[in-house]
């Protein structure tokens, strides 16, 4: 039985010409299984958004695929033409972007759009179909009354839900949410995460999780992959990442949210920016910033893929063989 | 530190606390004639900050955490209260002298590092700018002032950043430069309104650590206004919860954030993303309703529609903030 | 304003040039004029010929020479109305929005009662009322009637520049309000200022050549609309006069099209979206 969602050494680019001016995304393995939520985390410039899009089947030129491939159930989605891709949307696949509460159609009624984006799959509106996506609105808990009312006299948690209930009405088997609740409140922001876990573990379809908030993942992931320039760094289950991060980048990234309580201690950002991906460094691209950096070696050398244990890989000299060398 | 209506507040030292503000109420009006609304994004709002210390307002959208700061910096003419900055009195209607004189006083720090600074002005202009209308420089000194102030804010080597534009500096470069800003006026307070939230998380610490070690080495005092419970902990000396345009709970930090009193601030707390919170399965989180719509406040506490522990008299009535500790106080029936 | 865009934006350049053309001929007018515009000895409606290029009027005078001095005119109503139109603009507009207040108020009351009166009209009445004054007379009654909508335009404009957080930061910095306006709301609306200028002297242009066509203007002044009042008055379409009828139409379209062009560009350069990069 083939992972839900399978991305195979993927290389994505940016630009007009070839070779492109910009490798948004460089090399990155992932898979997704039905039912799991798979988080990536990074912040801007990282690559994920560009990911997404790409995974999705909704990457447009300027970007293009370099090299590798995107498999949805087993097809890969670069033999799929483009009005088979149309069709997989909604459908199979959902996308919810940042904001996205700002998606929704001012001048239409909510119901309304929903018959248009079912139209379009050839869902004829009947009884059954509102039904089904007033049903939504139940799963992601928005009163029903709702359903007829015009975007803004929504607020904008409830347009974010809606956003939600629209993605999930045709019952996607895999979900992309890229910052579905940055733009949110925090207690609304706990209610949406809360719904979209019963709503998984009711309806089985895959979640990739995309956002900068590392803290928040920990939280509701099963697995995360950290992303940085464009590469991943490290990838693991969520309690593994937490209890022993291996690259530096996580464990520096974790110590980014200052705890809710406790001692009044001083913690430190990671100092300098991420590098400029139209010259991309040699050797690690974090090694500038790299508190862990082997002088000689990861400014240079590209660092290898380690297994830690299983399920948890790490790109980094430090727990490869030259690490050995440094003792 | 307890203030007595009418007085200033007053210190051991004897000295007036750096900010001061009593029943600070701002309304706005929307809507057209004949279908005017109030919203009361700010409602009778007392409190003090002395000199030197961080006070974190915390709350979500809607709270009047903004308004507050707008209020205070006088960038919105306050409907109702007082404000005092080191004791002395605003008056209602400020003459142009008595304003920048305020100004002078109390800064502030923008949110959005994009849209804070004018795109068509090099950053020198942009820290210049309150030297020259406060005359704290003569003008062949400026550059030199405009050089110390961005090597205070880590931008070095200054004379690099001096002509750059905004476009060619990063969001934390940009936060910087409002910082440098903000500080060339020579302020006793700052209002920082959501600094770091439209930065990446691993800026946010270095951003917060040079607000802290600015704020340390002048004796600053600081409102940082967000909704980060996180950042709120790790800046200040004192937190107060808003909601709805009225304080709801205020006290020390490690108070309000390991025993909070007042049910939001137990929302909030539970809401906030923490990696220890993880695979608590058990604990449902119940949130019901939505933040209150400001044209059309309930009788009585604002928060009733959504507390767990609402009781009867907590429609009818609006508590008052009540001590709970040597320096908490809390805006709840529970306490009354 | 990005002057390196200016210089590859093939319409600005067009229209900058032709309108450069007519600012030098303007100018030189006194210089280059083959004759006397207002001498009314010539042998009247004369062909074009080799002395007199675009032939004579019904009148006896040159007509190649009255069109020369007629630039000045169309240059002068159009550029000073401009600047007069975008003056008021200025101050009822951008100043208005960004101070807000009493003074807003007033001067939206007022817009707003220009916006409704038709302007062709008001342009007719105002010119047949004040008749026989000249160019000052078309300035002054071209700036009354043509600030009002560039006036609209530029006020939504300052409002949302003053609700913008540099703005805001200036105040708080204790920057006096003419400072905000002329350093910082100004210069990031330049673009629509322009604009509105260009848009204001076309509107000028248009405006003086079409009263003075229906004989509200100085009859008696050498410009183009004056021209065709005459041509349209000596019936020159019957006598095929056809050269004394087009030129200064064509004249005064070519102008308009000139600033129209320029436009155009400054649109493009201010509003980065337009950009056809």
């Amino acid at each position: 039985m083939p992972p839900l969602l399978e991305i195979s050494d993927l290389t994505i680019g940016y630009g007009w010409q070839l070779p492109p001016s910009v490798v948004a995304v460089r090399g990155v393995s992932l898979t997704v299984a039905g039912g799991e939520i798979v988080g990536i985390a990074g912040e801007s410039g990282c690559g994920k958004t560009t990911l997404a899009l790409a995974a999705g089947g909704l990457l447009d030129p300027p970007g293009r695929v370099l090299s590798g491939s995107v498999s949805y159930q087993g097809t890969d989605l670069a033999s799929l033409s483009a009005e088979e891709l149309r069709q997989l949307h909604l459908t199979e696949i959902s996308m919810v972007f940042q904001a996205s509460m700002n998606v929704l159609n001012p001048i239409m009624r909510i119901r309304d759009q929903f018959h248009d984006a079912m139209a379009a799959h050839g869902v004829h509106w009947s009884e059954e179909a509102r039904e089904q996506a007033e049903e939504t609105f139940d799963l992601v808990k928005i009163p029903r009354r709702f359903f007829d009312a015009y975007p803004h006299q929504l607020s904008g948690g409830m347009r974010q839900r809606a956003v939600i209930a629209l993605a999930i009405v045709l019952r996607p088997k895999l979900l992309f949410l890229d910052e579905p609740t940055t733009a949110l409140d925090v207690v609304v922001q706990r209610s949406i995460l809360q719904s979209l876990d019963e709503l998984r573990h009711e309806l089985g379809f895959g979640i990739v999780f995309i956002t900068h908030d590392l803290s928040l993942l920990v939280e509701i992931a099963d697995r995360i992959a950290i992303m940085y320039a464009g590469a991943v760094v490290e990838e693991a289950s969520a309690r593994a990442l937490y209890d022993k991060p291996c690259h530096p980048y996580t464990s520096a990234l974790m110590n980014c949210f200052p705890p809710l309580g406790g001692p009044h201690q001083r913690l430190e950002g990671i100092p300098g920016q991420p590098p400029d991906l139209r010259n991309p460094p040699t050797g690690c691209s974090f090694a500038p910033r790299c508190p862990e950096m082997i002088a000689g070696t990861c400014e240079t050398v590209d660092p290898p893929t380690v297994r830690r244990g299983a399920d948890h890989r790490v790109v980094c000299h430090l727990y490869g063989e030259r690490a050995a060398d440094h003792g | 530190m307890v203030s007595t209506p009418g007085l200033p507040a007053e210190t051991n030292e004897g000295s007036s606390p750096a900010l001061e503000v009593r029943g600070l109420t701002k309304n706005y009006s929307v809507g057209r004639i004949g279908r005017k609304k109030v919203v009361r994004a700010l409602s009778e709002v007392s409190l003090s900050v002395e000199k030197g210390e961080v006070l974190s307002l915390v709350g979500e959208s809607g709270s009047g955490k903004t308004t507050f700061a707008r209020a205070v910096a006088f960038l919105e003419r306050p409907t109702e209260g007082e404000i005092f900055v080191g004791g002395r009195a605003l008056p209602r209607r400020p003459s142009r002298h008595r304003l920048r004189d305020h100004r002078r006083q109390v800064q502030m720090i923008f949110q959005d590092p994009y849209s804070s600074l004018d795109p068509l002005h090099s950053v020198h202009y942009s820290v210049a700018r309150p030297l020259r209308s406060f005359g704290l420089v003569p003008r062949h000194a400026e550059r030199e002032a405009v050089v110390e102030l961005l090597d205070q804010v880590d931008l070095v080597p200054a004379e690099d950043f001096l002509f750059r534009y905004p476009y060619e500096l990063s969001g934390g470069q940009r936060q910087r430069v409002g910082i440098a800003r903000a500080l060339a006026a020579q302020p006793s307070l700052i209002l920082a309104d959501e600094p770091t939230s439209m930065l990446d998380v691993s800026i946010r610490l270095t951003m917060m650590n040079l607000l802290l070690d600015l704020q340390r080495s002048r004796s600053l005092s600081l409102v940082f206004i967000t909704h980060d419970l996180g950042a709120a902990y790790y800046m200040s000396d004192r937190i107060a919860i808003m909601y709805a345009g009225r304080i709801q709970e205020i006290g020390p930090a490690s108070e309000v954030m390991g025993e909070p009193k007042h049910p939001y601030t137990q929302l909030l707390r539970r809401a906030a993303p923490s990696p220890e919170n993880e695979r608590q399965q058990g604990t449902q989180f119940e949130a019901r309703g939505d933040p209150p719509d400001l044209t059309e406040l309930p009788p009585g506490c604002p928060f009733a529609p959504r507390c767990p522990f609402v009781k009867s008299r907590c429609r009818e009535t609006l508590p008052e903030l009540r001590q709970v500790g040597a320096a908490h106080r809390v805006r709840c029936v529970l306490y009354d | 304003m990005n002057w390196r865009a200016l210089r590859h934006n093939r319409r600005a350049v067009a229209g900058a040039l032709i309108f450069a053309l007519f600012c030098l001929v303007a100018l030189l007018a006194p210089v280059i004029v083959p004759y006397s515009p207002s001498d009314i000895n010539f042998t009247p409606l004369l062909h074009p010929s080799a002395s007199h290029l675009l032939g004579t009027t019904e009148n006896g005078e040159d007509i190649l020479s009255q069109l020369i001095w007629g630039a000045r005119a169309s240059l002068f109503v159009g550029l000073v109305s401009g600047v007069l139109i975008s003056l008021v603009q200025l101050v009822l507009g951008v100043f208005a929005g960004y101070v807000g207040g009493g003074f807003d108020m007033m001067a939206v009351a007022v817009t707003n009662v220009f916006l409704v009166l038709p302007s062709i009209p008001l342009l007719i009445i105002l010119a047949a009322y004040l008749q026989g004054g000249g160019l000052v007379m078309l300035i002054a009654v071209i700036t009354i009637t043509g600030w009002a909508w560039g006036a609209k335009v530029l006020r939504s404009q300052a409002v949302a520049l003053r609700e913008r957080p540099f703005v805001q930061a200036a105040r708080v910095s204790g920057e006096s309000r003419s400072h905000i306006v002329f350093a910082h709301v100004v210069p990031n609306m330049l673009g629509i200022m322009v604009s509105n200028f260009f848009g204001a002297a076309l509107y000028a242009i248009l405006a003086e050549a079409g009263l003075e066509f229906i004989g509200l203007g100085n009859i008696n002044d050498i410009t183009w609309g004056t021209m065709l009042y005459w041509a349209q008055q000596g019936s020159a379409i019957l006598l095929g006069a056809w050269v004394w009828l087009l030129a200064p139409g064509f004249c005064v379209a070519l102008l308009g099209t000139s600033l129209g062009l320029l436009n155009f560009a400054v649109d493009e350069i201010a509003n980065p979206r337009l950009r056809r990069d």
